[in-house]
């Protein structure tokens, strides 16, 4: 026990004094919230107001092009070549021009612009004029934007689960949400992880230092030592990465400050504009009178978030240990990194299913391929996080959770085989028969 | 302590005397014995040469030694007792295939190293620093080892092995990889360890290392040992009752008693020979037969040196 101790502080200590890992750790929240920051900032602030020049020879569209945050419509009254002519000599973004036989040839319509127009722009018109054509249609055959507007109705349902706390609402959008980000965590992890298990074990087999490890602690607690120590690694940089996000975006909040809107009246609004500005959902802007915000903030709170984070470590552990100990076994059957590419297949396969399962577990989260991925050791990991979310039966739970320690316990217990006798072997080509022979090895 | 080991401990029945044995150690790999029923005995406070051409064996006994891994039968005592894993302590081994972890600085290294082997950090750390001065390497405490050059590397391993002050060391060819200076440093620093009780079995093929420094031998070859013992009792045996004569003149005749062989000339008008004696005569009576035909100038006995035991050894064992 103490050896792996020892092994395990040494694992751990050079991974996290790395360079690489430094900057992994502080770098990533970093980019993170400078994304999210510049997002903001685009969207909020620093937004050019550009002026757009309409020159509608139909009549039709007076006063039909509202003027925006960002875009000011002017309407010009002369013809098509000085009004050409006046876009370049006012700087305008864009001259929109629309001819007089609009209503019976639509694709007539022409955008001049010095520099092309942003796509949002381009379909910000057109919507603008198909809805303009489409209200004098519908007037000329006797129906009022009004009534076309009460006929549709948005259904917006909301879901309740039933358990035996009772009636709680409860968002599949959420724990969507929640499901995907955990299986996709799980599912990184794993495989950066358990490469740095497999590369530290081709690395001590190189540089044939594990011959003299090997003389002072068993193959079994060097392999152990630097599994956990690596875990260990990642806990840390989860950790961190984190705590510095939060750090970061309280941060960049306080700097954003007078950009961002203070009360939630005021998100609301800016939310509509954001929307507003984003075509495909302009219709759904204007749906619910509810703070969009909060929606998120009581759809959140309504997921059982103290299972979700102790079932993320669980899981997170279990799927880390069940794979790292087979990426040891890799890194111990080769004699350089080259070389693992042959036996990575029948490892990464399964992870890389589950987590294209985990796709169709999202969308159905009770069936039997579900039900069945989720309690195989092999994909439990990734598909049971995203079940989660959704509710699972506890005996589901527990089954899958005893039979991953059995996993882990099994596929430790074979690498441990393969590695003992792998860490000593040199300059031999290794197959899959080889290493069945070294699992029934004594000694 | 070991005088009284010196003159018995060939035979098995030195029991505490020897801080290793081993009884009919058998070990099969995949398609080949590696070892086959190997019995040898090291006395304690000896310097052990365990010698075999590459491949007969070496390396696996060692690796029985270590615990690396496991004969399939037979059994080891270390200072009398079962092999066992607190033993682990109480040996230090330094690999033929030297490795240290290339990115990890160099005291780091030696500290982690020294713990496995069961001292506290403080002690390791007091032990690793009169290492540092005695080998005046105190600037490479926080140099990583890939900064190293190769024969530095090599003693940064050799104090990772004996700074634990093992009452058995065991050197896979010590000297490969070391200047003319550095290898008498360590040569020294073993002979000292000796002297404070060490015992140390050397892997080598380096016969003039088995000549000067060790006390005991055992032969491996084709997985079996193949001869063991004191050193210069087996030197002994291997003995071909032949006498060198470095003389003036010329030898006549002296071919229908004696076997000559390998008359060269020397220098100009003085020529040396090897004289092989028949049974039944002794050395007096060729002296007399030379004195009367040539100016004797040297005479002396050829004692087989290291390297002609190895070779004959070794050649006398029929293909299996």
């Amino acid at each position: 026990m103490k050896n792996i101790l020892l092994v395990l502080k040494r694992e751990y200590m050079v991974r996290v004094k790395k360079k690489s890992f430094l900057i992994m750790t502080f770098l990533a929240p970093l980019l993170f919230v400078g994304f999210y920051a510049t997002v903001i900032w685009v969207a909020v602030g620093s937004v050019e107001s550009k002026t757009v020049q309409v020159l509608d020879q139909s009549g039709l569209f007076t006063g039909q092009f509202q003027n925006s945050k960002t875009i000011n419509f002017q309407y010009l009254t002369m013809s098509l070549d000085s009004a050409k002519a006046s876009l370049k000599a006012t700087k305008s973004t864009a001259l929109v021009y629309i001819p007089e036989d609009v209503m019976e040839n639509p694709k007539t319509v022409k955008i001049y612009a010095p520099k092309n127009v942003s796509l949002e722009l381009q379909s910000d018109i057109e919507k603008t004029i198909e809805k303009q054509i489409e209200s004098i249609k519908l007037t000329e055959a006797g129906i009022t934007r009004r009534v076309l507007e009460d006929s549709r109705i948005n259904v917006d349902s909301q879901t309740i689960s039933l358990s035996e706390e009772g009636e709680k609402s409860s968002s599949s959008g959420a724990a969507t949400a929640i499901g995907g980000i955990c299986a996709f965590l799980i599912y990184i992890s794993v495989f950066v992880y358990g490469t740095q298990v497999m590369r530290g074990v081709t690395e001590e087999k190189t540089s044939r230092i594990v011959e003299v490890i090997i003389s002072s602690v068993k193959p079994f607690q060097l392999m152990m030592g630097k599994i956990i120590g690596v875990a260990l690694v990642g806990l840390t940089q989860f950790v961190l990465w984190i705590l510095l996000t939060v750090a970061l975006t309280s941060v960049a909040g306080a700097m954003l400050g007078d950009q961002l809107p203070k009360d939630p009246q005021q998100i609301e609004q800016q939310f509509n504009d954001l929307n507003k500005n984003m075509p495909a959902s302009a219709l759904k802007a204007n749906s619910g009178p509810a703070n969009p915000v909060s929606e998120v903030l009581s759809a959140v709170n309504s997921l059982n978030l103290p299972l979700i984070i102790s079932c993320f470590l669980f899981y997170f552990l279990g799927g880390y240990l069940l794979y790292s100990a087979l990426f040891g076994a890799v890194g111990a059957a080769v004699d350089n990194d080259a070389d693992t590419q042959q036996f990575m297949l029948p490892i990464t396969l399964p992870i890389i299913f589950s987590f294209v399962f985990a796709q169709f577990v999202l969308r159905d989260p009770d069936g039997s391929l579900a039900f069945w991925t989720s309690i195989i050791p092999f994909t439990s990991p990734i598909i049971m996080m995203v079940r989660i979310p959704f509710g699972v039966p506890g005996w589901q739970i527990a089954l899958s959770m005893v039979l991953l320690v059995l996993g882990f316990m099994g596929t430790t217990w074979l690498a441990a085989r393969i590695y003992r006798i792998g860490i000593l072997m040199y300059g031999k080509k290794v197959s899959y028969k080889e290493l069945a022979k070294w699992v029934f090895y004594r000694g | 302590m070991w005088g009284i080991c010196v003159h018995y401990s060939h035979t098995p029945y030195c029991y505490r005397m020897n801080i290793l044995e081993t009884h009919n150690i058998v070990k099969e790999y995949a398609n080949h014995r590696a070892l086959d029923d190997v019995s040898i005995s090291i006395p304690k406070g000896s310097i052990f040469g365990l010698l075999g051409p590459n491949g007969a064996g070496k390396t696996s006994l060692i690796r029985i030694i270590n615990q690396i891994t496991g004969p399939d039968s037979g059994h080891v005592l270390f200072d009398g007792k079962p092999l066992s894993e607190r033993h682990i302590e109480r040996i230090g081994y330094l690999p033929e295939e030297r490795g240290l972890y290339k990115k990890m600085k160099v005291g780091d290294q030696l500290l982690y190293l020294a713990q496995l082997k069961g001292l506290s950090e403080k002690q390791a750390m007091e032990k690793l620093k009169s290492w540092f001065i005695k080998f005046d390497i105190k600037t490479w405490w926080d140099k990583n080892v890939s900064d190293l050059s190769k024969g530095m590397q090599q003693k940064v391993q050799f104090v990772s092995t004996v700074l634990h002050e093992p009452d058995l060391i065991i050197l896979d060819e010590p000297f490969s990889g070391f200047d003319p200076i550095n290898a008498n440093l360590i040569r020294d620093e073993i002979l000292e360890l000796r002297q404070k009780g060490s015992t140390v079995i050397f892997s080598t093929h380096r016969m003039e290392t088995v000549e000067e420094l060790c006390d005991y031998i055992a032969l491996i070859h084709r997985s079996k040992k193949v001869l063991d013992g004191p050193k210069n009792q087996i030197k002994e045996q291997f003995k071909t009752n032949t006498y060198y004569v470095e003389y003036m003149g010329i030898l006549n005749g002296l071919a229908e008693q004696y076997a000559v062989s390998a008359t060269r000339e020397v220098e100009p008008g003085f020529h040396r020979s090897d004289i092989q004696l028949p049974e039944g005569v002794n050395s007096n009576q060729l002296l007399r037969d030379l004195i009367n035909q040539v100016e004797v100038r040297a005479f002396g006995e050829n004692i087989p040196t290291m390297n002609d035991v190895f070779v004959r050894a070794v050649n006398e064992i029929p293909e299996a």
